[in-house]
This record gives structure tokens, C-alpha cells and sequence, in this order.
């Protein structure tokens, strides 16, 4: 357990509780408006790689705000999943192929007319079910943050079973994907 | 604190911006990359009520979310490996033999 040090009234003569707060804030909607921003920017980008290098960027915010909810565990597997794995993955394939060779064609027009407004609309929905959320928890649970110790806990007791089951499918894709690669198909 | 609203309108713009990304993109891979996004969206969604709610079974959800995407990264991929090499071809309405 990593014991982070204590900003309260005692160890600093500044009223540092209240700037942590502030600070904590800021920070929401600086991570926040990156995430939307190069999330955008995955949809907006001709080139295949640079939608792929925002994506990176995307994620990682989102990293970002898991250890701003305290879910350090879920944060690191993010990291190193996401952005380690998978994006690699990705790139891979990316460089693989060379996408960049062949002309693309350009989203037609129409497409936009109806997907822009759509989603747009999702949003607002989604949105507004989100805002008007009011429940508050039921009880006073708190099984404490989301540390390494704590989620493996229960992985390996309440869930043992989807967790076997997973790796089942984990075998499964390794599987589909080595023979899908074949040279033959 | 943050109230768990805020993440969860966050959460609607990043998931309906994939969604966008879905239905607009034609080449296959950034489509595939969008699907990301969407996932990495309810993700937020997922961890953001497990703070709210003080209980930790929504991370180990984003735990399992993050395996199958990993699962489904892989064959993915290999599909799209595969329809390249088949094709020539990384644009998704020349894929097209499968619609009705």
C-alpha cells in the first residue's frame, strides 16, 4: 500500500485543503476537455495513424481520470492494456498495411447531414439521463478505493468463475486470430 | 469532489462522438478505433458509479470490458488483415457481399 502524504491544515500553513479541491477540479476539466478534444480528433483526421495517436492521447486522459476516482488499478491497466497493447495492435496493422497508399475515399456528404445531427441528439439524451441521475447511495458502503489489493479480492472470490471463463476466451481469440491470419484462408 | 454527473455527461459526448466516428468513417480501421472510444466511454461510466456508490464490483467489470476488447482487438484485426490481403481494400463499402 503506497501511503500518499496528507495535505491538511497541520502540514501546510495555507488553507491547502481547499486548494486540493480547487486544484482537483481544474484538473477534471482540463483531463476532460482533452479526452473530448483529441476524441474528436480521432473522428476528424484523415490520416489513419494520426487518428490512431489521438486515441492514444484519448486514453491516456481517461487514465487520468481513473486515479482522479481513485481506481489506481484500473488507471495502470489502462495504460498498459490500451495504450500498451492494444494501440500497438493497432499501429501494427497500421504500418502493415499502408493505408496511406490507397486513395481513401471522403465520408459522402449525406452520410453527415444525418450522423452529425444524430449524434448530437445521443448526446443531449445520454446526457440529460445522466444529469437528472439524483440517487444517492443506499447505505454507507465503502469497500475502500479501487487498489490493487481490494480489486484482486474479489476478483479471486466473488468472481472466480467469469474470470476462468475468461481466459477460455482469451484462448478462444488467440486461436481465431492465428488462423485468420493464415496465409491460406 | 466531482458529482458523478459530470463524468457521465463526459461520458455521453465521448461515447456519441464514436458513435459518429461508426457511422461515418469508411475505412475499417479508424471505424474499429471508434468502437474503442465507445467502450473507453462506458468504462468511465462503469468506475465513475463505483466511486459513487463505494463499491468496487464496477472496476472489476472494466476489468472484464477491457479483456474482451482485447479479444476482440486481436481477431479484429486479423479480419481486417485477412480482408485486406482477400480485396486490397481497407474501405468498408467494398466489403459489402455479406448485406442483403
Amino acid at each position: 500500500m503506497i501511503a500518499f502524504p496528507r495535505w491538511d491544515k497541520q502540514c501546510c500553513p495555507l488553507h491547502a485543503g481547499g486548494l486540493l479541491k480547487i486544484m482537483t477540479v481544474f484538473l477534471f476539466y482540463v483531463f476532460a476537455a482533452t479526452a473530448l478534444i483529441s476524441a474528436l480528433s480521432v473522428v476528424l483526421q484523415k490520416k489513419t495513424i494520426y487518428s490512431a495517436l489521438s486515441l492514444i492521447v484519448c486514453l491516456g486522459m481517461i487514465a487520468m481520470l481513473y486515479t482522479q476516482l481513485e481506481a489506481t488499478f484500473i488507471a495502470v491497466v489502462q495504460v498498459i492494456i490500451y495504450a500498451g497493447a492494444i494501440m500497438v495492435l493497432f499501429l501494427f496493422v497500421l504500418m502493415l498495411l499502408d493505408p496511406m497508399s490507397e486513395a481513401l475515399p471522403v465520408p459522402s456528404k449525406h452520410i453527415g447531414y444525418f450522423a452529425i445531427p444524430l449524434g448530437i441528439l445521443l448526446a443531449i439524451l445520454i446526457s440529460l439521463a445522466g444529469i437528472s441521475y439524483r440517487a444517492q447511495p443506499a447505505g454507507t458502503v465503502n469497500e475502500g478505493s479501487g487498489d490493487i489489493a481490494a480489486v484482486g479480492l474479489r476478483l479471486f472470490s466473488d468472481y472466480l468463475l467469469p474470470f476462468e471463463a475468461t481466459s477460455i476466451l482469451i484462448l478462444v481469440a488467440v486461436l481465431g486470430a492465428v488462423v485468420l491470419a493464415k496465409r491460406k484462408l | 469532489m466531482i458529482p458523478v454527473q459530470h463524468y457521465l455527461v463526459l461520458a455521453a459526448g465521448l461515447f456519441s462522438i464514436g458513435a459518429i466516428g461508426v457511422l461515418v468513417k469508411r475505412n475499417v480501421l479508424t471505424m474499429f478505433m471508434c468502437i474503442e472510444l465507445m467502450l473507453n466511454a462506458v468504462n468511465l461510466t462503469f468506475v465513475a458509479f463505483s466511486r459513487h456508490l463505494g463499491r468496487i464490483d464496477g472496476q472489476i467489470f472494466v476489468f472484464f470490458v477491457m479483456t474482451v476488447a482485447a479479444a476482440e482487438a486481436a481477431v479484429g484485426l486479423a479480419i481486417i488483415v485477412a480482408l485486406y490481403r482477400n480485396r486490397e481494400t481497407l474501405n468498408v463499402d467494398e466489403a459489402s457481399s455479406m448485406k442483403w
